[in-house]
């Protein structure tokens, strides 16, 4: 996983309440057997017509914005299914933080074993960041994990709550399964104690 | 004393392996559901770094998501990619020796009613699946919830989940349901109260007597919908109907085992004065049979109103109730009983089970399709649909003018080849009402087995109660 530490990027505007996972990448696109090259696929329905050509009014179609890396979008982003696919989608499109008010929890966390940061800000502070991302290309915004600010094309910065082990998880790229092999001992010792108390498991 | 503990409380407290002192907890699982579009991944990734599945005999596997539902489809699935997937999980669940039922197999279906009917989901469990859907099990009791592809990947190279402990939410539903309300009723109503963010950040724990009042049928499909209440998972305390519904399935305990698990399960309730940090009250006696009409399983409205307009709305969602009516071919100010629908879709996790196929089958008795409406029954696992045809609905169904299937999640999520065409319009007993789900263009109605089926034989939306 690659770490997140800073990022300046452009953001797009996604102001639409409720962006399902269903949305972000649709079922079609879900038989692959691997991560990688889901980006084309990126929000598929809404970018793309039945016949395959680009709408043009979609937003990461619009030339300032082709190049985003970040996100700001309406509440309840990435509700619906546990699908990785869509953080997976994200990143091979080149997004690398989301901006709302809040997530749904599975999505929330699959941004993180994939280095994407989501990044929840009370509605005050993304109104202001959704309105500096319709800027477009000239508004680049400035995402810092290690300060936990989240700082406008203009200057205004916003901190932001995160808990303090996906921080270091992502700020150093770990993989979590290496981590939790360093406890097996624990693990180990849990099963033989369960095996006494809860034989039937 | 120890302090008063929520059920939630308590089995989170059993299955803490090692807490850091931030709070993040490393969680034992006791059973790890598997099917084929979420795992593939996860089984490279331990091919990749020579890592084995810890715990095979507590990891079962299904093929459920991309299967065809039509006959033959043993002999191999014409679509190459989701034939991919399925053989990849074959060659999976062989390689690495986990619990396994291929499609041949008439014990396999939607994994979230395999579950329960082997008797793999226990009250007091820890059960996850790489699918959302997986809060079905909280139903017996069990802490259940949906993971990422990489959680999949940690829980078979680790058989433990990362975790901070979720905040305690209590749904309670006071009272007894009218006739003609349902489960799907109960759970849709619930959504519409709190929004499909409302359970954010919580554990849901569903009580009161409407809720003692289900079976296990109905318990399954309150908790199922949890996740689109945005809760991390639903839960109900076991009872009696729980120690019924697991005796005697193939791997429920047996003998001794069973007198001491029964001992442990009848210790799992909420104690009195526990603390809950939200709670939400409804009255059975308010809940009417309820639709969606729009995009959103909170676009919920009981079946006596009319569509509203985006106005009645507030922020950011006036514009997404704008965009939903567009998409969805409505009007605001239209009845819902004037909704013509040209499908039927009976079937998946949240209502693919026996109770359900009966329910529907009862109002489709001796009546027809509608003119122009096609209609689809697709049982849940292969026992259910053994089972249902031994009791005679698989005739019911096929007289009415409906497609008797085989099992699989099917339309529920167009992943198989049945799906919406544009623009199709379907009384769906499914999850999710969003864009595209069913189909590209598909217009969803999320409702219980009973309002679809006779929205089928009406052709139109209608309030079950005036049919019964």
């Amino acid at each position: 996983m690659d770490k997140f530490t800073t990022l300046t990027g452009i953001a797009a505007p996604m102001p639409l309440v409720n962006i399902d996972t269903d949305m972000i990448i649709p079922k079609q696109f879900l038989k692959t057997i691997k991560r990688t090259g889901l980006g084309v696929n990126l929000f598929d329905e809404m970018r793309y017509d039945s016949e395959g050509n680009e709408i043009p009014d979609f937003v990461l179609n619009q030339p300032a914005y082709r190049k985003a890396e970040i996100i700001v979008a309406g509440d309840n982003f990435g509700c619906g299914s546990s699908r990785e696919h869509a953080p997976w989608a994200l990143l091979d499109f080149g997004i690398r933080c989301v901006i709302s008010t809040s997530f749904a929890d599975i999505f929330y966390n699959n941004c993180f074993k994939n280095g994407i940061l989501p990044v929840a800000l009370p509605k005050e502070a993304v109104d202001v960041l959704m309105d500096d991302a319709r800027k477009g290309e000239n508004a680049r915004m400035t995402v810092d994990l290690a300060a936990q600010t989240v700082t406008t094309s203009d200057g205004q910065s916003f901190g932001f709550d995160i808990d303090p082990f996906k921080k270091h998880c992502l700020l150093n790229g770990l993989d979590d399964i290496g981590l939790t092999l360093e406890k097996v001992a624990a693990i180990d010792s849990f099963e033989a104690a369960q095996a006494q108390s809860r034989p039937w498991v | 004393m120890t302090a008063p503990k929520t059920l939630y409380d308590k089995i989170w407290d059993a299955h803490v392996v090692d807490t850091s002192e931030d709070g993040t907890s490393l969680l034992y699982i006791d059973r790890h559901l598997v099917h084929e579009v979420t795992s593939p991944q996860a089984f490279e990734g331990l091919r990749m770094t020579g890592r084995a599945v810890r715990s095979p005999e507590r990891t079962i596997a299904v093929p459920d998501h991309n299967v065809p539902t039509t006959e033959g489809r043993e002999n191999g699935i014409d679509n190459e990619e989701s034939r991919i997937q399925v053989d990849a999980l074959d060659k999976n669940a062989r390689d690495f020796g986990i619990n396994y039922y291929p499609v041949s197999d008439i014990r396999q279906g939607i994994v979230h009613i395999v579950g329960p009917e082997q008797g793999w989901t226990l009250p007091g469990m820890t059960v996850v699946c790489g699918d959302s859907h997986t809060a079905t099990h909280g139903a017996f009791g069990a802490l259940a919830h949906g993971i990422g592809t990489s959680e999949v990947e940690h829980v078979l190279a680790t058989q433990t989940l990362i975790q901070k402990k979720s905040r305690n939410m209590k749904v309670e539903i006071t009272g007894k349901l009218r006739p003609g309300v349902t489960a799907k009723d109960i759970t849709l109503a619930v959504i519409g109260a709190t929004g499909t963010a409302g359970g954010t950040g919580h554990v849901i724990e569903y009580c009161g007597e409407a809720i003692r009042d289900l079976s296990m049928e109905g318990r399954m499909t309150v908790c199922n919908m949890a996740i689109e209440g945005g809760a991390r998972a639903g839960l109900i305390a076991p009872d009696e109907k729980t120690f019924d519904y697991v005796k005697g399935r193939p791997h429920a305990p047996k003998g001794a085992a069973w007198e001491a698990a029964l001992a442990w399960w009848k210790t799992l309730f909420t104690d009195e004065g526990a603390h809950f940090d939200k709670v939400i009250t409804l009255r059975a006696e308010d809940i009417e049979p309820v639709v969606t009409w729009g995009t959103s399983p909170e676009d919920v409205l009981g079946i006596s109103k009319t569509v509203p307009a985006p106005e009645d709305f507030e922020g950011g969602k006036v514009e997404a109730a704008r965009r939903s009516l567009d998409y969805m071919g409505l009007t605001p100010g239209m009845k819902l009983t004037d909704i013509t629908i040209d499908a039927v879709f009976i079937g998946s996790c949240t209502n693919g089970r026996i109770e359900d196929l009966r329910a529907a089958a009862e109002i489709l008795k001796g009546k027809k399709l509608a003119p122009g409406v096609r209609g689809m029954v697709v049982p849940g696992s292969g026992l259910v649909r053994a089972q249902a045809e031994e009791e005679g609905l698989d005739q019911i169904f096929k007289d009415a003018g409906l497609e008797w299937r085989l099992a699989g999640c099917s339309m529920c999520l167009g992943m198989n080849p049945d799906q919406l065409t544009p623009g199709e319009r379907c009384a769906a007993t499914s999850n999710r009402n969003f864009e595209g789900r069913m189909g590209r263009g598909g217009r969803t109605h999320l409702m219980s087995p009973v309002m679809a089926a006779a929205a089928g034989v009406a052709g139109h939306l209608v309030d079950v109660r005036d049919v019964m």
